[in-house]
């Protein structure tokens, strides 16, 4: 599909919005809809766009397998961290009162980085699966 | 008027799954899955379960239809008539009649159907459901956690476990399918480089073919139409 002009000029047109507004979801999630696994889904949709315009090798340049099998796991490490954390600083395990001064900014705190966790694990996750699908019909060629 | 637009949407998520029974072409057929839940998206947003819509609308509509694409680029989109390789005329077949499937799956409808009749009714502020620790979610969680989405508290703070397990969950399914299709990857090539990286970046990419006008499916001899008959 790399051949087609107004697809090309479209997608790059749309592919940071995409990026930038998963973005958003993920740091707008607390006061809005949204949150990590939206926001997670959102980046990866931008890459599957990409991806499906200018050929999965081009893709792959940009995201690499194994960044994203990396990231999968990355983010329930984050999430567990988080948790792990919370019980070094005194607090029952992902009690995040206890991640800052005060109870509610550690609230905040604990809540911005385990959305972090969720979102770049769905990332990871979505785009491995994407690429092991996309990569199995070309494995005759 | 509420109630309207939630029968209409019903209607539509009715007759698009309907559709998607009845249409020969998988590639319209996977596409009608995308409409469903966009429809299924409509319906939370009307139910105001904003959240989930937007789930619905990313996973659902977006990533599961590319997903259902890829596939499609690898099996064919076209559904082919049943070829009968023995030929054996004397063996007069008689078309086998779904009644005996029509009737469990009528049953099963029936009993679900009549379970929901026992369920209190949808909004109720009496429910069960309302008077455990929602009005606690709901009333305290302003100077508990002092983030004004609800929604966003109670799944990252006050049920931050469970959502720690369906991260994992996510992470679980990631590893499932690369296990899967490497082991086939390994056995087509005798042992060699079973995660393929190398290979992968190789390869163009195989699936925008479905957007193509013409999809060849490569899988003729599949009788995967033999239950719906000739349509």
């Amino acid at each position: 599909m790399s051949d087609q002009v107004i697809l090309r000029v479209a997608t790059k047109l749309a592919v940071p919005a995409v990026l930038l507004f998963a973005l958003y979801v993920q740091f707008h999630g607390d006061f809005g809809p949204g949150g990590g696994f939206q926001a997670g889904v959102i980046l990866a949709a931008g890459m599957v766009l990409y991806a499906m315009v200018f050929g999965l090798r081009r893709a792959q340049e940009v995201f690499p397998t194994a960044v994203a099998r990396f990231l999968a796991a990355l983010g329930v490490l984050i999430y567990a961290g988080v948790g792990l954390v919370s019980v070094f600083l005194g607090g029952d395990f992902l009690d995040y009162a206890v991640l800052a001064q005060d109870p509610e900014h550690g609230q905040h705190l604990g809540i911005l980085l385990v959305e972090l966790g969720v979102m770049v694990t769905v990332q990871g996750v979505m785009l491995t699966i994407f690429y092991f699908y996309a990569a199995r019909g070309r494995e005759d060629l | 008027m509420e109630i309207l637009i939630d029968f209409a949407l019903l209607a539509f998520l009715g007759a698009t799954a309907l559709a998607v029974v009845r249409v020969r072409n998988l590639f319209a057929a996977v596409m009608l899955t995308g409409i469903y839940s966009f429809l299924s998206a409509s319906l939370f947003t009307v139910m105001d379960a904003v959240d989930v819509a937007f789930t619905e609308a990313a996973v659902g509509a977006g990533f599961s239809t590319v997903l259902m694409l890829a596939t499609l680029a690898l099996v064919g989109s076209r559904v082919t008539e049943p070829q009968f390789r023995i030929i054996d005329v004397s063996v007069k077949v008689p078309p086998k009649r779904p009644v005996f499937p029509l009737f469990v799956v009528i049953l099963t409808g029936a009993i679900l159907v009549y379970g929901t009749l026992d369920m209190p009714a949808f909004g109720d502020p009496t429910n069960p459901i309302h008077q455990h620790v929602a009005p606690h979610y709901l009333e305290e969680s302003g100077h508990e956690i002092g983030i004004p989405n609800v929604v966003t508290s109670v799944l990252a703070s006050y049920r931050g476990y469970d959502t720690m397990g369906e991260t994992t969950v996510v992470f679980t399914a990631a590893v499932g399918v690369m296990i899967l299709l490497s082991a086939m990857r390994r056995r087509d090539r005798f042992g060699e480089e079973a995660w393929g990286d190398e290979r992968v970046e190789t390869l163009d990419i195989g699936f925008v073919d479905a957007f193509g006008s013409e999809m060849e499916g490569q899988g003729e001899g599949e009788d995967t139409g033999r239950e719906g008959g000739a349509g």
